[in-house]
């Protein structure tokens, strides 16, 4: 090397290449820059003897400490299980109603349903439960198939128009205008009436109208006074709230072409304490309902006084 | 006259070629792009069938460009192209953060969602920016350190704009969504194999360079472009293995499929920022960094040891992107200790970079391109720090899937190769339109500033927000259950996301400067300005009073 020379700042002497006026120092690599990498080699082969590493013919070594990330996961759920499991067990034993006198046990179901249900409502029913077009509020007072306890958990377990279950609640309202039962003025007349159930519309000669029609075609399921019948989860239609929106235009179009919202079946999918806990969680939303026994399937008009019916 | 029909005839043959593909499409978006083509196809043809002097072919003395100069067209070019690139890929790039803070901004289009407009964003700034800023500072840094011109100037040529056709056709194609939907690896089949063709061009201009060179040995820079240019290919080339649908259609399926696919994936994705990100950006930095300094190279034993560490433990390290999935244990493992291992030889880089400086580092306090380079190479630093830190498995398992990762990332791509790159323009811009300076030294110093600002604020609101996330989403309540829904993960984040678009907003008014002062530059442009100095010093008074002699 022809070009060697001293650099002056640095005292240090160049390799003696030079590229379009750029030099090379000789300086040693730095001492704690060689040890600093030697370390992290040390430390990988030790890491390497330890934990699973080595590819062979079938799988890969297991390591020293017989560590694996399906095995830690599986101890970490069966640890958090076992903490759990007195306290889902007692759940199991108890009846909803016992669960929701007992103030302690409320607390459990209610954090356990807390967690099922951001983990699996939230997505329909949104963070707080308040529901949006087409999916439920749950934390007011007025139910579509029934406000107990008991009654959530039947809907939770098996769903709402869930395809494939026996079991499901179902019910289906025709789509008066797409099938050609009622005409266009019938319509209107009929949402005008509806609307004017809970004075978000007059009562005029349009409401008058459609009072008639609504005797001849919606009493069946909505009852004559329009409150709904659970039995066919029809909704209750004088209280002001509306699943699919109450302009005239979002009611009318359900009357026209008729909504059938579903619900999925949880029972497979959830275990019965989860959902028993989901239900308790849903009832302590702020609308929760007395369970009232046995109704009988007859068209009777709907629980009344348990916060559902407003004028 | 030969190699001038010869031309002409391949763009008049890939003309045809790209009509006859557009008539038999089978999907909208193919018959686009090859539209795209076509055109592109014509282009080159008109320009090469009008660019020759006739008068001197037909006197048979056609004038060689002046071969006593470098051959620098393309690298005029490139700079102003790679600032071009820089500008839209962040604006893109704050948009999509916004869009985040603010749904609505998704405008209800499918060709302006999040999910389109990402690509767009990491593809400008990675490929178009990044992408031509290294073919351009290549061409440039190869033909000066092996005092050649470069090889096959029509092939760099091709290279050159070929590339920017592979911009524009993957561009387009996001947009019209058409993708692999592998990231950083999204342009279809039909684009992955004309990027080939233009990279294994690059090849060879490259090595052509090298090989004619009038310099004994090969400097440090072009070890670093050429393992960047060859193990990009091997990567592109084993990722985008894929059999297409039709012939005449846009869409295709992998060959890999399943876990291995992953790791194929990561392997590609990990080494694109490897190799592409760290491995072709150290060849600029080893070279302005040194001019601009005008010092030596600190240690050349330490970047022949801290280039082979990186070449050989840079290519393992991808599994460390699929912790605690479906990969075996084993090869997670191994992911994580090369990742270990590359720790010291990434810092090489900078020990190399900063320590050049030894000697003139009072320049950081009076030249804003060294400390646009300092700074570029201290986040270099940290990069390759945190990235060796998240790949421990304990620290993934809280940092993966959250805006951790993106918080690195941008440290990186903002600090390193978006300064290294900002200040090799500055470096560029008034060497290759022979002006005395930049037009402005203060506005580097504000692009400086605005730069550095920005990407602190970017950063760390993403480590805020990553580590909240993955914190909020293994908290657990005394009950034994999960405190969080993602939804309420997401929401949290929401005034965090404000301030990473602020971040951005900085970030890209700084690049904005920077255009105007390159734009200035080129028009030949001076700002008359207070020059950038220190207030004045005098050694020879800055001492204490003679001491009184002791008794």
């Amino acid at each position: 090397m022809a070009n060697k020379r001293i650099d002056e700042p640095t005292g240090i002497e160049t390799v003696g290449h030079e590229w379009d006026g750029i030099e090379e120092l000789n300086n040693p690599l730095p001492r704690w820059w060689v040890t600093t990498f030697w370390l992290c080699v040390v430390f990988s082969i030790g890491y390497m003897v330890v934990y699973p590493a080595i590819p062979l013919l079938k799988s890969g070594t297991e390591g020293m400490w017989g560590w694996s990330s399906r095995g830690q996961l599986a101890a970490e759920m069966d640890k958090a299980a076992t903490e759990r499991k007195p306290v889902l067990d007692a759940i199991a034993a108890t009846s909803l109603d016992a669960i929701l006198a007992d103030p302690k046990m409320l607390d459990q179901a209610k954090a356990g349903g807390k967690a099922a249900f951001k983990q699996n409502c939230v997505q329909c029913h949104g963070a707080g439960a308040a529901g949006g077009i087409g999916y439920p509020n749950l934390k007011d007072a007025d139910w579509l198939w029934g406000g107990s306890a008991q009654d959530i958990e039947f809907t939770i377990t098996h769903g709402i128009r869930s395809p494939g279950v026996d079991t499901t609640r179902t019910s289906l309202m025709p789509s008066f205008g797409k099938d050609g039962v009622l005409q266009g003025g019938q319509i209107a007349d009929v949402t005008s009436y509806v609307r004017s159930l809970s004075g978000k519309a007059p009562n005029d000669a349009a409401a008058q109208r459609g009072a008639a029609v609504f005797a001849a075609n919606c009493v069946a399921c909505h009852g004559t006074d329009g409150k709904g019948l659970r039995q066919f989860g029809a909704p209750n239609l004088a209280d002001g709230v509306w699943l699919y929106g109450g302009s005239q235009e979002q009611v009318s179009a359900s009357i026209s072409k008729a909504h059938a919202g579903v619900m999925p079946a949880w029972a497979g999918k959830l275990d019965a304490v989860t959902i028993k806990m989901l239900a308790v969680y849903v009832h302590s939303l702020g609308g929760g309902e007395k369970f009232q026994a046995a109704a009988p399937a007859a068209a009777a008009p709907p629980a009344d006084g348990t916060g559902n019916a407003k004028p | 006259m030969e190699s001038l029909v010869t031309r002409a005839g391949l763009w008049f043959v890939a003309l045809l070629f790209a009509i006859f593909m557009y008539v038999n499409a089978v999907d909208a978006p193919f018959a686009i792009h090859m539209g795209v083509f076509g055109l592109a196809a014509l282009a080159g043809l008109v320009i090469s069938l009008r660019k020759p002097d006739y008068k001197a072919l037909a006197t048979g003395g056609a004038a060689l460009p002046d071969q006593s100069r470098y051959d620098d067209d393309l690298i005029r070019t490139g700079v102003i192209l790679a600032t071009f690139w820089g500008c839209v890929g962040f604006l893109v790039g704050l948009y999509i953060a916004l869009q985040l803070a603010f749904p609505a901004l998704n405008l209800g289009l499918e060709w302006t969602t999040f999910g389109r407009l990402r690509p767009l964003h990491t593809s400008a700034v990675i490929f178009a920016f990044g992408g031509t800023a290294l073919i351009t500072t290549s061409f440039y840094i190869v033909q000066r350190t092996c005092r050649a011109r470069l090889a096959l100037p029509g092939v760099a040529r091709f290279v050159f704009w070929g590339y920017q056709l592979f911009i524009a056709l993957a561009a387009t194609g996001y947009l019209l969504g058409v993708t692999q939907s592998k990231e950083y690896a999204e342009p279809e089949w039909y684009v992955d194999l004309w990027l080939t063709l233009v990279w294994v061009a690059y090849l060879a201009v490259f090595v052509g360079t090298i090989l004619k060179r009038k310099e004994p040995h090969i400097y440090v820079a072009n070890w670093f472009f050429l393992s960047f240019i060859l193990t990009v290919a091997m990567l592109h080339l084993v990722n985008n293995a894929v059999v297409p649908v039709s012939l005449f259609g846009s869409k295709s399926y992998p060959v890999w499929g399943g876990v291995q696919g992953a790791l194929v994936q990561w392997w590609y994705g990990h080494n694109a920022v490897g190799f592409f990100l760290t491995a072709g950006f150290l060849g600029m930095m080893y070279y302005f960094v040194p001019k601009q300094a005008e010092r030596p190279v600190y240690s050349y034993r330490l970047s022949i040891v801290h280039f082979w560490g990186l070449i050989f433990l840079y290519i393992w390290a991808g599994p460390h992107h699929l912790h605690y999935t479906a990969l075996p244990d084993w090869a997670q493992t191994l992911g994580m200790v090369f990742s270990i291992m590359l720790w010291m030889p990434s810092w090489g880089g900078m020990i190399n970079g900063l320590m050049t400086l030894n000697g003139a580092w009072d320049k950081v306090r009076t030249d804003p391109i060294i400390r646009m380079m300092v700074l570029s190479v201290a986040f270099y630093g940290m990069s390759t720090f945190e990235g060796p830190m998240m790949s421990i498995k304990s620290v993934n398992s809280l940092s993966h899937y959250t805006d951790w990762t993106i918080g690195h990332v941008h440290s990186g791509a903002l600090g390193w190769n978006g300064m290294i790159t900002f200040s090799a323009i500055y470096y560029l811009a008034p060497r290759l339109w022979g002006r005395e300076r930049m037009y402005s030294l203060r506005m580097i110093n504000w692009h400086f500033w605005l730069a550095t600002l920005g990407i602190v604020f970017y950063a760390s609101a993403m480590w805020v927000t990553g580590i909240m996330e993955g914190l909020m989403w293994r908290e657990y309540g005394s009950d034994g259950y999960l405190l969080y829904s993602f939804v309420e993960t997401v929401a949290a984040k929401f005034p965090m996301y404000l301030l990473r678009a602020f971040g951005g907003v900085l970030y890209l008014s700084g690049a904005l400067i920077m255009a105007f002062n390159v734009w200035q530059t080129i028009a030949g442009k001076l700002r008359q300005e207070e020059p950038l100095r220190q207030a004045a010093y005098d050694p020879n008074a800055d001492r204490p009073l003679a001491a009184a002699p002791a008794e």
